[in-house]
């Protein structure tokens, strides 16, 4: 073996630590589990942590209800290949006043079905830290967010006032009602995440495989139309075409991108090629200037 | 993002396996807001095609908005995140940003050159092995400039790149760049870095940044990029005496027991001999466990599971070790602290100590010195404040295993918790062990010995509860009753309690109770009035603003 670790084997270490250190001292963890592709790194990072046994935390979705067919199956196959408990929680008041995205807006359903429920969720269980897979490379406001990321009792972030991050040596104290979101690949890039996929054979979402699938243009974006939920607007046509995502979360918001890839291979190298950063096929980050900031002082993961 | 290979086009899955050995640097820029860092960095970004189209549109419409470069684009928006931040456009947090090149991942902390933030710096620094001192060319070396080299000199960073920027204000001038790295060598001689290299560059316009500058001829040394590319800094750990600091043991069965960290120091094969640093029990290393299978050996830096040959008892915080050359194992250390938050150190008071992977209650009993870091002059000082860094003596409740910073720093650190507000306090750096001689045996006091539980049998501990606040007790604490020595134990419920304005009278028998009182107003800064009534004092604490006393009037301010 050489001595020098290259950069995966660095972060990979690192993210080991980061997750073993979690178990170690909080009474309550979960993993956010939202059944892309950093989410998937991030549960075999969690495997390898313990092997032999499996990770000792349940994993939480939090389903707005909208997410694609695919990552449901997906979700429910991987819990259950991992030895895991998996809880979904629903943001049921949400579900009864009939939030969607297309009656109220991205910004509200996301906040209701969302950062509502995923607080809904935390509260119920009373988890004390919550591993979450974002990435410090994927968004400005998160470059400066901590791998243990304080939240109040009302589930607040506050940027002004971090606790300060040395060495890899995490404060982890939090007093009741209090709770810390830990996010062991901050340090990843969306390249590494392909890569380790890559090298480590990681199984992920078919949908980020192009594939001929029915597609709406809407705003700008193709819309994949993935159940008969989806009402075509005038002058709306469904067409069928190659398309693969670059992202996942709920279908009526993420936008399909043209594409033959349907190797792993090909879509690394397709995202090396293109130049258009991941983030932009999310709805949710344009709705206005420092959104993302704003959501996630909110609660927000 | 459109990387310079042409394999990715051609053939992607001999790109793939040639990014496999990529190795990962991890750096940190420092310089004021004028000395443009945040513009340096983007640049980096942005001339390692890290900037993806989308980001480019945003950054164009902000640098409209917002930008400092009369609507040209300002490289330094990619780098200020946070929306309050970017209205007072400077960056007050540490951020971090993330490019690579074919040969290397790098992790750039971008920090802030204001005084107030030491901090901050520290904290970038902390896992940083590579610093870049930014010097405005027309400026020369600041104070700031020799502040940021000792502090990553003292954070351990061994390698200084010291970028000499506007270079295109002064017209290149090589004798300028001469002097100013004449200048820094003198002073940054004493700091005993393993290398500083010099660059001439401009961040705004790219001179020696990824390409050699036609602007200066005269400089024959590596553009940054280069420089980024080649240092080497890996396997410093690698050489040194095994060290596995024992985070989580792994018992899924009765038949498993494995030990699981991130090796700090050494190499480790099954066979080896290890020893329990708590224990000085030894046993052999059995396997090395893996999803992926059983290693043959693991190096610093991997996160890995041990078991061993034999059954003996390990736990949490516990540290693996080379037989022969075992840590520190110790309650006593003197240790390097940097100040990081706004409520002062107390010496004496409880803090939690955390280090890699145990955290135990401690002290610290004695501030030795604190450092100007402005001239590296030592002075006395009764505490440590936000941005202060000293050296100190610290106990801790338990024996803890540590080596000395300056030989690992992923075994000589910890950091300070405070117990009350869980806010992360401090940064430590340990020195030595500290001869439990050096340590005083009781904590002092305006010059009064304070009882201690060793001192005197006869002590008599009072736990100051909340009972004392509103309750039963009627904000009294009665020691007229006290025959002997007494101690106190302090609650947060109490400390709470004061800091939301209540006040607690403590009614004394004789001046012989003052010094516990007193040391219990000094422990937890609280104000404190006195009054003789008859035979008896008073003496009421409370939460308050300090009372700033001149130092040649203090005999006139009534206290």
């Amino acid at each position: 073996m050489s001595k020098n670790l290259t950069h995966l084997q660095q972060l990979e270490a690192e993210s080991i630590h980061i997750i073993r250190e979690v178990v170690a001292e909080f009474g309550n963890p979960v993993m956010l589990y939202s059944i892309g592709k950093d989410s998937a790194v991030m549960l075999h990072l969690a495997r390898k942590a313990f092997y032999p046994a499996p990770p000792p935390f349940p994993l939480l979705h939090v389903d707005t209800t909208w997410k694609f067919r695919e990552m449901i199956k997906f979700r429910d196959r991987m819990a259950a290949e991992c030895g895991l408990e998996l809880i979904v929680h629903v943001n049921e008041e949400g579900v009864r006043r009939g939030v969607t995205p297309f009656t109220h807006g991205s910004a509200l359903y996301t906040d209701v079905m969302k950062t509502e429920g995923l607080k809904q969720a935390l509260d119920r269980y009373k988890f004390d830290a919550a591993f979450g897979g974002a990435r410090r490379d994927e968004e400005k406001s998160r470059a400066k967010e901590r791998i243990f990321s304080f939240r109040s009792a009302n589930h607040r972030w506050d940027p002004k006032n971090q606790r300060p991050e040395l060495w890899n040596l995490y404060n982890t104290r939090v007093k009741p009602g209090e709770s810390i979101r830990v996010f062991p690949i901050s340090n990843w890039t969306e390249l590494d995440v392909w890569q380790y996929i890559h090298l480590e054979q990681i199984p992920i979402v078919p949908l980020y495989y192009a594939a001929v699938r029915p597609v709406v243009e809407r705003d700008g974006m193709l819309i994949m139309v993935d159940d008969d939920r989806l009402e075509l607007k005038p002058g709306e046509v469904v067409q069928h075409k190659s398309v693969r995502f670059r992202t996942l979360g709920c279908y009526p918001l993420t936008g399909a991108v043209e594409s033959t890839a349907d190797t792993l291979p090909a879509i690394i190298q397709e995202m090396l090629l293109t130049r258009t950063s991941e983030r932009q096929g999310r709805l949710i980050d344009h709705d206005q200037a420092g959104s993302m900031e704003k959501k996630k002082q909110e609660g927000y993961f | 993002m459109a990387h310079q290979s042409d394999l990715i086009e051609k053939d992607i899955l001999a790109y793939l396996k040639s990014q496999e050995e990529k190795s990962l640097l991890r750096f940190i820029t420092c310089g004021s807001v004028d000395d443009g860092k945040s513009t340096l960095i983007g640049r980096l970004l942005w001339d390692s095609k890290m900037v993806f189209e989308d980001q480019l549109a945003a950054l164009e419409v902000d640098s409209k908005k917002v930008g400092t470069q009369g609507g040209a684009i300002d490289y330094a928006l990619l780098l200020d995140g946070l929306q309050a931040e970017r209205e007072q456009g400077i960056t007050i947090d540490v951020a971090y940003r993330y490019f690579s090149t074919d040969r290397r991942k790098f992790i750039v902390a971008d920090t802030p050159g204001h005084e107030q933030y030491t901090r901050n710096m520290v904290t970038g620094a902390s896992t940083a092995q590579v610093a870049v001192i930014l010097v405005d060319a027309r400026k020369g070396l600041l104070t700031q400039t020799r502040r940021h080299s000792y502090l990553v000199s003292l954070v351990g960073i061994r390698h200084i790149v010291l970028a000499v920027n506007k270079m295109d204000l002064i017209d290149f001038d090589q004798q300028r760049f001469d002097t100013i790295l004449g200048d820094y060598r003198q002073f940054a001689a004493p700091l005993g870095f393993d290398s500083i290299t010099a660059i001439p560059i401009s961040a705004l316009n790219g001179d020696n940044i990824i390409e050699s500058s036609v602007n200066t001829p005269w400089y024959q040394g590596p553009t940054l990029m280069n420089y980024l590319e080649t240092v080497q800094v890996e396997g410093e750990n690698v050489e040194k005496p095994f060290r596995l600091p024992v985070q989580w043991v792994n018992r899924p069965n009765l038949d498993f027991r494995g030990f699981c960290g991130t090796i700090a120091a050494g190499t480790v094969r099954p066979g080896d001999e290890v020893r329990v640093a708590s224990s000085g029990r030894t046993s052999r290393v059995a396997r090395i466990v893996t999803m992926d299978g059983d290693l043959p050996e693991a190096t610093a830096g991997q996160a890995v599971t041990l078991t061993l040959a034999d059954e003996i008892d390990i736990s949490r915080g516990d540290t693996l070790s080379v037989p022969d050359a075992p840590p520190l194992q110790t309650r006593f250390l003197e240790a390097h602290l940097v100040w990081l938050h706004d409520e002062q150190l107390h010496p004496g008071q409880s803090y939690l100590i955390k280090t890699s992977c145990a955290v135990i209650p401690g002290r610290v009993t004695t501030l030795r010195h604190v450092v100007d870091v402005n001239t590296l002059e030592q002075k006395q000082a009764p505490t440590l404040r936000l941005n202060e860094i000293g050296v100190g003596l610290l106990e801790l409740d338990r024996p803890a295993a540590f080596d000395p910073y300056r030989l690992n720093r992923a075994t000589g650190n910890f950091i300070v918790i405070d117990r009350y507000t869980n806010a992360t306090v401090a940064a430590g750096m340990v020195i030595a062990a500290a001869p439990e001689i050096l340590q005083p045996q009781e904590l002092v006091a305006g010059g009064i010995p304070a009882p201690t539980a060793e001192s005197n049998a006869a002590t008599r501990r009072i736990d100051l509860g909340s009972r004392f606040i509103n309750g039963d007790e009627g904000n009294l604490v009665d020691l007229t009753e006290e025959p002997g020595q007494i101690e106190f134990a302090v609650s947060p419920a109490f400390l709470d309690a004061l800091a939301q304005g209540n006040r607690v009278l403590f009614r004394l028998r004789s001046p012989e109770q003052l010094p516990p009182v007193a040391l219990l107003a000094y422990e937890h800064s609280l104000q404190c009035t006195f009054s003789r009534a008859g035979d008896r004092i008073n003496l009421i604490l409370f939460s308050g603003p300090a009372i700033t006393v001149p130092l040649d009037e203090g005999a006139d301010t009534g206290l």
